[in-house]
């Protein structure tokens, strides 16, 4: 079961490897969005501070978003998907292996690049570090919740922008509690405890939950 | 082995069949004809439980398909009419990574005869979006020789493929049919047996 789980993995990484310009695209258009911030509210130390935990998270969503459009998409239209849900193992595994996949390349790489953006924002280095652990827990959420999203849009016409619609206010929650951690650990940092918990928290229940709605979404829109 | 019973499918508002009923047994061919248009690919799909009957059920082994689940997953191979590999990854990883999500042994050397013997020798290592219509075609039914599912169900599995692969898929479904297994398929060619019956189902009468 481990194995498929890995192959299946191994396979989406390797093909983003092969085209790079696809994962760089977020990337940069994260790096890009959080930057104009600065250039158009003006360089004074305590706008930036408020804006900055609010305008990192908002970007995020959107850079997650753009990625999840393909998530599916792409394996339906060559026929790998079917082939996926033929196989003899739970479909929810190999589900979460693509959504593990998209992690890795849209998610984690945003947690690395925090500290950058950070600097950007004049933020203190244990509000970096708060916001390092918040995106690390919150945007495996994104992730998994854009599943369904992206489960559920398989194969519509203007499925991007429906997609956007579906998803985007499931992530409000994410997006409230890590910013307000961002925000907090400016102030008291051991009163960020509770809103890494509560992240944390969407992390478990999202993560047994999401991959058996994309499961059982993915098996509707094959149809 | 494989029934139907009472088997009704709609697309949209149009009624594709009705009422359809038949059993087949192993070592047995079932060749489903009809027009463009009749239904033979939904029916196929329906087989697989990719798609849901508007009524009636399909049994494996005197079991519901729904039923089984992971169990009939396990028993069948579809090849449908998109290929079903990835056109970045080279012929060895889309047959590998095929292999394993089977449960059909994946090991290099297995899969480098396979593609050697569907005729890809030399093209093993290159992206199969560089290959021809025909290549990607062979290298998406290699699947086959590495298969060990009692049942495939091919949808016309021979469009694109030259004379030769043709002659190889031919000779792959009868040792299938002749092994006991049980062969669904559409197609506009005759299939030639070793052993074993050919059966034919008519559809859009």
């Amino acid at each position: 079961m481990f194995k498929v789980f890995w192959s299946v993995l191994h396979r989406d990484l390797l093909l983003a490897m092969r085209r790079r310009t696809d994962v760089l695209t977020t990337l940069f258009f994260f790096l890009i969005v959080v930057s104009l911030f600065p250039l158009g509210v003006g360089t004074e130390t305590a706008v930036l501070r408020i804006l900055g935990p609010g305008v990192v998270w908002v970007a995020a969503l959107l850079a997650s978003m753009l990625a999840l459009e393909r998530l599916f998409a792409a394996d339906f239209e060559d026929g790998t998907l079917e082939q996926l849900l033929l196989t003899d193992q739970p479909l929810v595994l190999l589900v979460l292996a693509k959504i593990t996949a998209h992690w890795l390349l849209t998610g984690l790489p945003l947690v690395l690049m925090a500290p950058l953006v950070g600097m950007q924002y004049h933020l203190t280095d244990p509000a970096i570090g708060i916001m390092m652990a918040a995106l690390l827990l919150g945007t495996p959420v994104l992730s998994l919740i854009g599943a369904i999203g992206a489960a559920l849009t398989l194969g519509l016409r203007g499925g991007g922008i429906l997609l956007s619609l579906l998803i985007l206010p499931l992530y409000i929650p994410v997006l409230v509690y890590g910013a307000g951690a961002v925000e907090l650990a400016a102030v008291e940092l051991t009163a960020t405890r509770p809103y890494l918990m509560l992240l944390a928290a969407f992390l478990l229940s999202s993560l047994i939950l999401a991959p058996l709605a994309s499961a059982a979404a993915l098996r509707i829109s094959i149809e | 082995m494989l029934q139907v019973a009472q088997l009704e499918c709609r697309r949209g508002d149009r009624l594709l069949f009705s009422g359809l009923d038949f059993e087949v047994g192993p070592g047995t061919l079932l060749h489903v004809r009809g027009r463009n248009g009749s239904g033979k690919t939904t029916l196929l799909r329906t087989l697989c439980g990719l798609y849901t009957a508007d009524h009636g059920e399909v049994h494996w082994r005197g079991k519901s398909i729904r039923a089984l689940g992971e169990d009939y997953r396990r028993d069948l191979l579809y090849f449908g009419h998109l290929n079903g590999i990835k056109g970045d990854l080279t012929g060895v990883e889309n047959l590998r990574l095929a292999a394993t999500l089977d449960g059909d042994k994946a090991d290099t050397r297995t899969v480098w005869a396979a593609l050697a013997r569907i005729g890809l020798a030399g093209f093993e290592d290159i992206p199969t979006r560089m290959l021809s219509q025909g290549q990607k075609k062979r290298t998406a039914l290699a699947r086959l020789i590495l298969s060990r599912a009692p049942l495939w169900i091919l949808d016309e599995p021979f469009t694109a493929l030259d004379t030769d692969a043709v002659d190889l898929l031919q000779l792959l479904i009868a040792d299938q049919v002749a092994g006991g297994g049980l062969v669904v398929l559409t197609t506009h060619q005759e299939v030639p047996l070793t052993s074993g019956q050919a059966c034919h189902l008519d559809l859009g009468r």
